[in-house]
């Protein structure tokens, strides 16, 4: 899968930052920073790699900054970098 | 009560303060660089987030902007309960998102279950305000933007809202003719609560069954003006339990005391337990 460097979210409270690039070693590797780093951080990293591999990305390095989001800002904000960095249409299903 | 669509925090903090009804907003609080993003956020917190009772619109994009149909597609999917067109000014226009909405509810298997709502915010529109209202039998709304009105009539908004009082009106009767709602306009000023107050009070009278709010801080005023009192809700509690005997009794015309209750007096009495239901005052159950 083609992929270019890209972005989606914010740094506002409740929001998450996503920044995907192309993978520079096999597989997904997630470098987390979040407030919430030590209650969730495992379940963040969960919710962003089950969001890239359902959508058929298993290679890519993944900047995540972490402002308090719920999992379905984390899936909506991770669904909108993948789109942007890949052009892909993910309505189309 | 308006949220941008492209603010998680406010999103899912919205349900806290208890609004009748959120709007998440698509169109004018969104760029164009974020539509997209927008979209997806809206879209996974419809599905996610569990908002009670409220009922959830979301304000899509005109369908003429390369956005409208996606944004269909998306909360048609995640389950929205109406969708406000903005903008609208002819009932063609309410016909194409109806066309729109079904074809999404075909696709996923649940025809019929989104309703529409349509801002009227332009003079055409507010001509053509009972046409739209009966254009589609999705149709549970029409609502006044004044800003975009006012700024189309070549005037500017005053505190007193003369301005606006023909459409207001047009909007109330076009509604009530077509048996749907008829939500009034927001006021954006939230450092003047008395002259917002003046406002509800004003729409109230004139016939409309809610306000746009775009904070919080509105709620209050809204349910204290809105909100029956008490001596109207015992009022129409009696009225109401007289209509039922007299129903069981099998007798068509009754009084209470000593004036003759006739039909607008019943439907008056049945909004009042509407109102006060709404508001909290009283619990379906009690009833």
């Amino acid at each position: 899968m083609e992929i270019k460097n890209a972005a989606a979210g914010t740094l506002e409270s409740g929001d998450i930052l996503i920044q995907i690039a192309p993978a520079t070693q096999a597989g997904l590797h997630i470098d987390l920073d979040s407030t919430v780093a030590y209650q969730f951080g495992a379940q963040i990293k969960k919710v962003i790699t089950e969001t890239l591999t359902g959508l058929g990305m298993d290679n890519a390095d993944v900047k995540a900054t972490d402002k308090g989001a719920l999992d379905c800002t984390i899936r909506a904000r991770v669904t909108a970098a993948f789109v942007r960095a890949t052009g892909k249409d993910v309505w189309a299903d | 009560m308006f949220v941008p669509g492209n603010n998680p925090g406010m999103m899912q903090d919205a349900f806290i303060y208890g609004p009748d009804s959120i709007m998440l907003d698509l169109e004018d609080s969104v760029t164009m660089a974020e539509k997209d993003t927008a979209r997806l956020l809206v879209h996974n917190a419809l599905k996610t987030i569990d908002y009670g009772n409220t009922e959830m619109v979301v304000r899509i994009n005109p369908l003429n902007t390369p956005y409208g149909k996606k944004d269909i597609e998306a909360v048609v999917k995640a389950g929205v309960h109406v969708i406000r067109m903005p903008k609208t000014e002819t009932a063609d226009e309410v016909r194409e998102v109806e066309a729109e909405i079904e074809r999404v509810e075909k696709e996923i298997g649940c025809l019929g279950r989104t309703q529409i709502m349509a801002a009227i915010e332009s003079t055409l529109g507010v001509i053509n305000a009972y046409d739209i209202a009966v254009a589609s039998k999705r149709m549970m709304g029409i609502a006044l933007g004044a800003e975009d009105y006012s700024a189309n009539l070549k005037t500017q908004r005053s505190p007193e809202g003369i301005e606006l009082l023909l459409a207001r009106q047009t909007i109330v009767v076009a509604a009530r003719a077509a048996g749907i709602d008829a939500l009034d306009t927001v006021y954006s000023n939230l450092n003047d609560m008395e002259t917002f107050r003046k406002e509800v009070e004003l729409i109230k009278q004139l016939g409309f069954d809610g306000k746009s709010i775009i904070n919080p801080r509105q709620i209050e005023v809204v349910n204290e003006v809105f909100a029956p009192k008490e001596k109207d809700i015992q009022k129409a509690l009696t009225i109401l339990a007289a209509i039922k005997e007299a129903e069981e009794r099998g007798s068509g015309v009754i009084a209470v005391n000593g004036k003759m209750v006739d039909r607008p007096v019943v439907i008056r009495a049945q909004r009042t337990i509407d109102l006060a239901i709404a508001s909290g005052i009283i619990n379906k159950e009690d009833i």
